[in-house]
């Protein structure tokens, strides 16, 4: 939550003069944070909170790890992506390729996969083959290899072909929406053997660990937490870095970049690649979480959820981003439940409006997102002390 | 006075004289560029020589902007070569042509608005520019001291932590100047240096690039007459893409055809 704050002209710097500065209260802010988010397990563990309660913050933290990655590419390359989620999805197939090896299986053939095998003419019940991208799924090890580095690979092609080719701005947003619907019909169809639109579900065990297992959720939690920090860590020594710098001024004026001797492509095609990567990581924390992986997580709205999050949060901050994430996960999960005031009934139905008006709301009122609001909330705060 | 013409190149041509580049640092040689069937130069030949300070001179729409695209690889030539330092560039890269040492600033000063003063500065340092360069590049003192050299020439000290969103035009003009010249180029091609600068300002930016002309070669485009004359250097006259003239300041006046050209406007 510090990202540029000492690149800001000096007069903001109001608190350091009249005791708390703003960053002693970002500082003890992100402490809070952590300190809450280290001790949720414990919560569960007494019995305070409930585990589905820590499992849910655990999917929600790995999709700040999407938006940790979509917020390097967007926020600060100023390159709207919307593929982040097909690189999700893979990362989420691979994870959920290797689960269903694990669970039920059918004459070798796991039971996701079993039910809407695609027979040839000819084939019967005991004739099915476990295709190769089935079978590369089975060691744990690669798995998490695979997972991450599939992703990354895909976002090279793309970046490479598109970025050399300069497809810019709305071209490339297109580009990256188009490839992501194709991608899910690519994965809808049973004849591709990635089980359709039922997708990979009732996993059993990972690495020997029951998933119904209580302690084994709340294990997915803290292997989580320990990501989403070891990434945003990574992200922020990138940012801080001259080459975050870069990236910056990829946004700012790419023309006066390739001026002074730069190759933009290669920057953008780089970040790109890392921030696929990291949703490919997302992805396969998500799905043990979840319990499933479907097709319809590379549905339009997936993509689109996802750029609202960087935006609700603060684009340009890697801080904002996570908590948008957060924050709008949080939000959807309240408010689409039921429950009533008086006599005002809230209905899960609302919840589109809501999002789309916190949108509108962000857009026009607060550019900078949450991470600005705060930045301002702060100051005045460090000022008034 | 004799009237200035344009001087006879017909037998220092790259692809015909072997020495060209003992005297020329760039030559152009039959450049045309046309967009969609408007020809927007259509120069004979123009050789800049080295240490040499060119001005550019000519009428809104005459190509000098275009003429620095070429140069720079920003836009290809439909015909002609383009030579520097010894070798044909015509084909190269962007971010080659670069390297070879040429550099530019564009006449709107392009910065980066979200990067300080400073962050602007460091991004044209020499040197390499790959991905693992900027991942490990750590500051040192010998950087810090040429940077700070720079911008204390041009007024900026003050504003190293400033974001180059906040600067005034013309201090986004001098950090533009001072980017190019800390990336030390072989030729610096400055495209309108003092627009929309005050006299004040004119004159120091006037003398930045007279201290230049001592080490380095420049190609400067500018409009404003007195800093033109401030400059006392070799002028050269573009018109409708073509060149009119060449020579002194108080010769190229004198030809008719540069008077008709600036006059029948
Ligand atoms: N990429 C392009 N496509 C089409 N026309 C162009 C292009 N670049 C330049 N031109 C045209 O070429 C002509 C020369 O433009 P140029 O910008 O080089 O002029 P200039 O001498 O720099 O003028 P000024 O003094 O206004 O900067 C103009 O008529 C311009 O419209
Ligand atoms: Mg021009």
């Amino acid at each position: 939550m510090t990202e540029r704050t000492m690149n800001e002209p000096a007069g903001i710097h109001l608190g350091s003069i009249c005791g708390t500065s703003a960053s002693q209260i970002n500082k003890a802010f992100a402490g809070a944070l952590l300190a809450f988010a280290i001790l949720l397990p414990m919560l569960a563990h007494a019995g305070v909170v409930s585990v589905e309660t820590v499992n849910m913050a655990g999917r929600y933290m790995a999709l700040g790890i999407v938006a940790l990655g979509l917020d390097l590419i967007w926020g600060y390359t100023g390159i709207l992506s919307l593929c982040q989620a097909l690189f999700f999805a893979l990362g989420g197939y691979a994870m959920g390729i290797h689960l269903a090896h694990q669970g039920t299986l059918h004459n070798g053939i796991p039971e996701s996969l079993y039910v809407v095998y695609p027979y040839k003419v000819g084939e019967s019940k005991g004739m099915e083959v476990l295709p190769w991208f089935w079978l590369i799924f089975k060691p744990f090890n690669l798995t998490i290899l695979l997972g991450i580095l599939i992703p990354g690979l895909v976002a090279g092609l793309i970046g490479f072909a598109g970025f050399i080719s300069r497809v810019k701005g709305v071209y490339f947003s297109i580009l990256t929406q188009a490839l992501t619907v194709a991608a899910m019909m690519f994965f809808s169809k049973n004849e591709m053997k990635l089980c359709g639109t039922n997708g990979i579900t009732n996993f059993t065990t990972l690495a020997g660990h029951e998933l119904s297992d209580p302690n084994v959720k709340i294990g997915l939690y803290v292997v989580t937490l320990i990501c989403l920090i070891g990434t945003y860590l990574i992200c922020l020594l990138l940012t801080k870095s001259r080459f975050g710098r870069v990236l910056l001024a990829v946004r700012d004026s790419e023309t006066a970049l390739r001026f002074a001797g730069y190759k933009p492509y290669a920057f953008k095609a780089a970040i790109f690649i890392f921030a696929g990567m990291l949703a490919g990581l997302a992805g396969m924390l998500y799905t043990p979480q979840a319990n499933i992986i479907t097709p319809s997580y590379m549905e339009a709205r997936w993509s689109i959820l996802m750029v609202v999050w960087v935006a609700v949060g603060g684009r340009g901050t890697l801080f904002g981003a996570v908590a948008g994430a957060m924050v709008i996960n949080l939000l959807y999960n309240a408010m689409t439940s039921q429950w009533s005031i008086g006599s005002f009934d809230w209905k899960p139905d609302y919840w589109p409006l809501v999002l789309g008006m916190l949108f509108i709301l962000v857009v026009l009122a607060l550019p900078d997102g949450l991470a600005g609001l705060w930045r301002k909330m702060v100051g005045r705060i460090a000022e008034v002390d | 006075m004799v009237a200035a013409t344009i001087p006879d190149y017909k037998n220092e041509r790259p692809d015909q004289n072997q020495l060209w580049d003992k005297k020329y640092l760039l030559f152009l040689s039959e450049i045309t560029a046309v967009f969609d069937g408007f020809k927007a130069l259509d120069l004979e030949h123009i050789g800049v020589m080295h240490n040499e300070l060119r001005v550019v001179i000519g009428p809104n729409g005459a190509g000098k902007s275009t003429m620095c695209d070429v140069i720079t690889g920003k836009t290809r030539p439909t015909t002609g070569s383009v030579w520097f330092g010894g070798e044909e560039i015509t084909k190269k890269s962007e971010d080659e042509i670069v390297r070879i040492g040429i550099g530019r600033k564009f006449q709107t000063p392009t910065v980066y608005d979200s990067l300080t003063v400073y962050e602007n500065m460091e991004l044209s340092l020499p040197g390499s520019k790959g991905i693992f360069a900027m991942l490990t590049a750590r500051r040192n003192k010998t950087e810090r001291d040429r940077v700070m050299h720079l911008l204390e020439r041009v007024r900026l000290a003050d504003d190293v932590d400033t974001e180059a969103r906040y600067l005034s035009h013309g201090q986004r003009q001098w950090l533009a100047i001072s980017s190019l010249i800390l990336s030390q180029p072989r030729l610096l091609l400055v495209d309108e240096p003092a627009a929309g600068l005050t006299d004040s300002e004119t004159e120091l930016t006037g003398e930045l690039l007279l201290e230049l002309k001592k080490e380095h070669t420049l190609i400067v485009i500018e409009h404003d007459m007195d800093f033109v004359r401030q400059l006392n250097s070799r002028v050269t006259v573009l018109c409708e893409g073509r060149s009119m003239a060449e020579g002194s300041l108080e010769e190229v006046k004198t030809n008719p055809e540069v008077i008709e050209a600036y006059l029948g406007r």
